[in-house]
């Protein structure tokens, strides 16, 4: 098990820029998570680590050694692969044992150590099945488990349960939260589902663009994100934005949009340019009918246990997260305010958070 | 309205119109080549005799003429030697005639074997190594080479049959089983990339990678992973190779004689007296036909089974 540390990653395909000047640095035993839209760069991250790309510059460190031109069957590291990659000409007991094959290890050795991954994964009942007649979630554990076996410094996962049903994939999920406690490897996982990495994440790096824009915690990057992208690509529905048309001064406590003053956190920093973003969660928001933004209601969305209400208003569509029992109907006339202070401003110049006594 | 099968399976009636097609066209086709057959097993009269046999006498004289190098002699000559020791024997003898050694043929079929297998093995060998490169890197002018490689097929071989033999004449390679190999493969070996190709870029990368990341360098995942996965694409491809290599007549004609000539040109050649011998003709082509039916039977799994399917989920 291993620390993974990458210092200026960059990665170019002829004028494409995959992967921009990114720093990261992995914990050892951490379940790390690459989240982004697709082609942020997340999986080219992944498989520089992996010794499937090379590096156009930077360095990429194992524990204390450089590997970053090593191939990939010298970095003593495991992947599993979005499409399981199992091979399809040989049999479950094979697939385990084929990494093993390749380092010499003894028959018997083998034998015990793809049966105790077996075991902890409950394949050990399929061994000798064919591949082609296993179902999704069995063909993942054949993929974790060809993994498992070799023991690797490091587990990178590209997506292993994105093909998987809905059903499979919260099932795998808490499967692999489980199986990371247990043996407590260095894990990379790379998804573009932010529930996913909310559920699995000790840390969540979110990527756009080639550019890692955030690695903390998954409560941290939920409510501090660092830039505006972040802030509408985690959460469900992301976080409202709005336009404001001043600069924001430091010690600046309210704001005044459309007629109507918001109390924002004390801030801390002022900002560069004079068109900022006025970010809050849908969930920090109310309705009533006396005070704060005008607009009607433009859509209802039932969630379950929660309502998502659109409310159209003169600074675009809001998104508000509601009890249940807040009744609105279709056009009618509402206001909404926020509940709490929770409030971020994002420069406009910059999309960055400006820091404030909220997020610091 | 019958709502008990799905609109896409074919009804009874069309099965049975479908069976019935296929029968016809399998007799249409099987009527030479069973004539073939037939009259390898018949004698010289039978053969020959009009109206045709078809229910005759089997015999084996086409086979025993076919190996076997023969002179007419004198009843009195024959007379004066000892019994005939075996049926084949006896059987020229019956002629008036008697074996004086074996025929050219089995060394002219050994060679077809050699040349047809070797240009085989390596069309195939070369192809695959040739068409991963281009399935799984970044060639430079990809399209172009891809291009010309095409394009040596785009003129018919025979076309440049002189130039070939005078480059074969200077580099002693004319008669040889080496310049045989060689040949067939310049002209299976454009057929072989293109169809591996095709076969390579639906094999996954995934597999070499996951292979790679086990520990295994990219030649040792090429034959360990890539390889049995193509083996679809490398039985049809054999297949295709070796049908050309076997059958190839005017290149064998005219660069081969002795040493390396192959059973095609040879087989026209066996002459009888008086005309040529059918039932020897006969047995050359059933046993010429023999190699690649036994082949193509034996890869024939591997073309009808679809190793890759269901292990990876698209």
């Amino acid at each position: 098990m291993s620390q993974i540390k990458i210092e200026n990653l960059q990665k170019s395909f002829g004028d494409f820029t995959a992967v921009k000047n990114s720093n990261l640095t992995i914990n050892d035993k951490e379940f790390f998570v690459l989240l982004g839209p697709s082609g942020c760069g997340k999986t080219t991250t992944l498989r520089m680590i992996a010794g499937l790309e090379l590096p156009t510059s930077g360095q990429i460190y194992l524990g204390d050694e450089e590997v970053g031109m090593l191939r990939a069957s010298e970095r003593d590291i495991a992947f599993v692969f979005q499409l399981f990659a199992l091979y399809p000409h040989m049999n479950v007991r094979n697939n385990l044992s084929f990494p093993l094959k390749m380092q010499g290890y003894k028959k018997s050795d083998i034998k015990s150590r793809v049966e105790e991954a077996a075991k902890l994964l409950r394949i050990d009942h399929i061994l000798n099945s064919n591949i082609s007649s296993l179902s999704g979630g069995d063909r993942q554990r054949v993929a974790l488990g060809r993994a498992l076996v070799r023991r690797p410094k490091a587990f990178l996962m590209d997506e292993p349960l994105g093909t998987l049903d809905a059903e499979f994939r919260e099932l795998m999920c808490l499967e692999l939260k489980k199986l990371h406690l247990d043996i407590g490897a260095t894990t990379v996982y790379v998804t573009h589902d932010q529930l996913e990495a909310m559920s699995l994440a000790d840390r969540i790096a979110v990527m756009d663009g080639g550019e890692i824009l955030q690695a903390d915690e998954p409560n941290i990057i939920y409510n501090k994100p660092k830039t505006k992208f972040v802030a509408s690509f985690i959460g469900s529905p992301g976080m409202n934005f709005f336009e404001v048309n001043e600069g924001i001064s430091k010690d600046q406590s309210f704001i005044n949009i459309e007629g109507a003053k918001f109390d924002i956190p004390k801030q801390l920093e002022e900002s560069k340019g004079s068109k900022n973003f006025f970010g809050i969660r849908p969930e920090n928001l109310t309705l009533n009918n006396n005070e704060g933004l005008k607009g009607s209601v433009f859509g209802v969305e039932y969630l379950g246990s929660r309502k998502i209400i659109t409310v159209k208003t003169s600074l675009g569509e809001i998104k508000v997260k509601t009890d249940i029992s807040v009744n609105v109907k279709l056009n009618e006339n509402v206001q909404v305010k926020p509940l709490n202070n929770n409030i971020i401003i994002f420069d406009g110049e910059t999309d960055k958070s400006l820091n404030s006594e909220f997020i610091k | 309205m019958d709502t008990s099968r799905s609109y896409l399976e074919p009804s009874s009636f069309s099965k049975k119109m479908a069976a019935a097609i296929i029968i016809v066209y399998a007799v249409v086709t099987l009527i030479p080549i069973s004539w073939m057959v037939m009259t390898s097993f018949k004698n010289v009269d039978s053969a020959i005799s009009y109206p045709p046999e078809v229910l005759f006498e089997p015999s084996l004289e086409g086979y025993v003429n076919l190996f076997t190098n023969r002179s007419r002699q004198s009843q009195e000559y024959l007379d004066s030697l000892p019994p005939p020791e075996n049926w084949y024997e006896e059987l020229v003898r019956s002629r008036e005639m008697v074996i004086t050694g074996p025929s050219k043929f089995l060394g002219r079929y050994s060679n077809s074997m050699i040349i047809g297998f070797g240009s085989t093995f390596a069309s195939v060998f070369l192809g695959a190594l040739a068409a991963y490169a281009f399935s799984r890197f970044r060639v430079p002018l990809k399209d172009d080479l891809l291009f010309f490689i095409l394009s040596t097929r785009m003129f018919p071989p025979i076309a440049v049959a002189v130039p070939i033999f005078i480059m074969y004449r200077k580099l002693g390679l004319g008669d040889t089983h080496l310049g045989m190999i060689i040949l067939y493969t310049v002209v299976n070996l454009s057929l072989a990339v293109w169809l591996l190709k095709g076969f390579m870029d639906e094999i996954p990368k995934e597999y070499e990678e996951a292979a790679m990341i086990d520990g295994y360098s990219r030649l040792q995942a090429f034959f360990k992973v890539v390889l049995p996965q193509a083996m679809t694409g490398i039985a049809a491809t054999a297949i295709f190779c070796m049908i050309f290599s076997w059958n190839e007549y005017a290149f064998a004609v005219l660069l081969t004689q002795f040493n390396a000539q192959t059973a095609p040109p040879f087989i026209p050649t066996i002459i009888g007296e008086g005309g040529l011998d059918w039932p020897a003709i006969g047995a050359g082509t059933t046993l010429f036909l023999l190699p690649v039916m036994i082949f193509t039977i034996i890869l024939r799994k591997h073309l009808l089974r679809g190793i890759t399917f269901g292990a990876v989920r698209k």
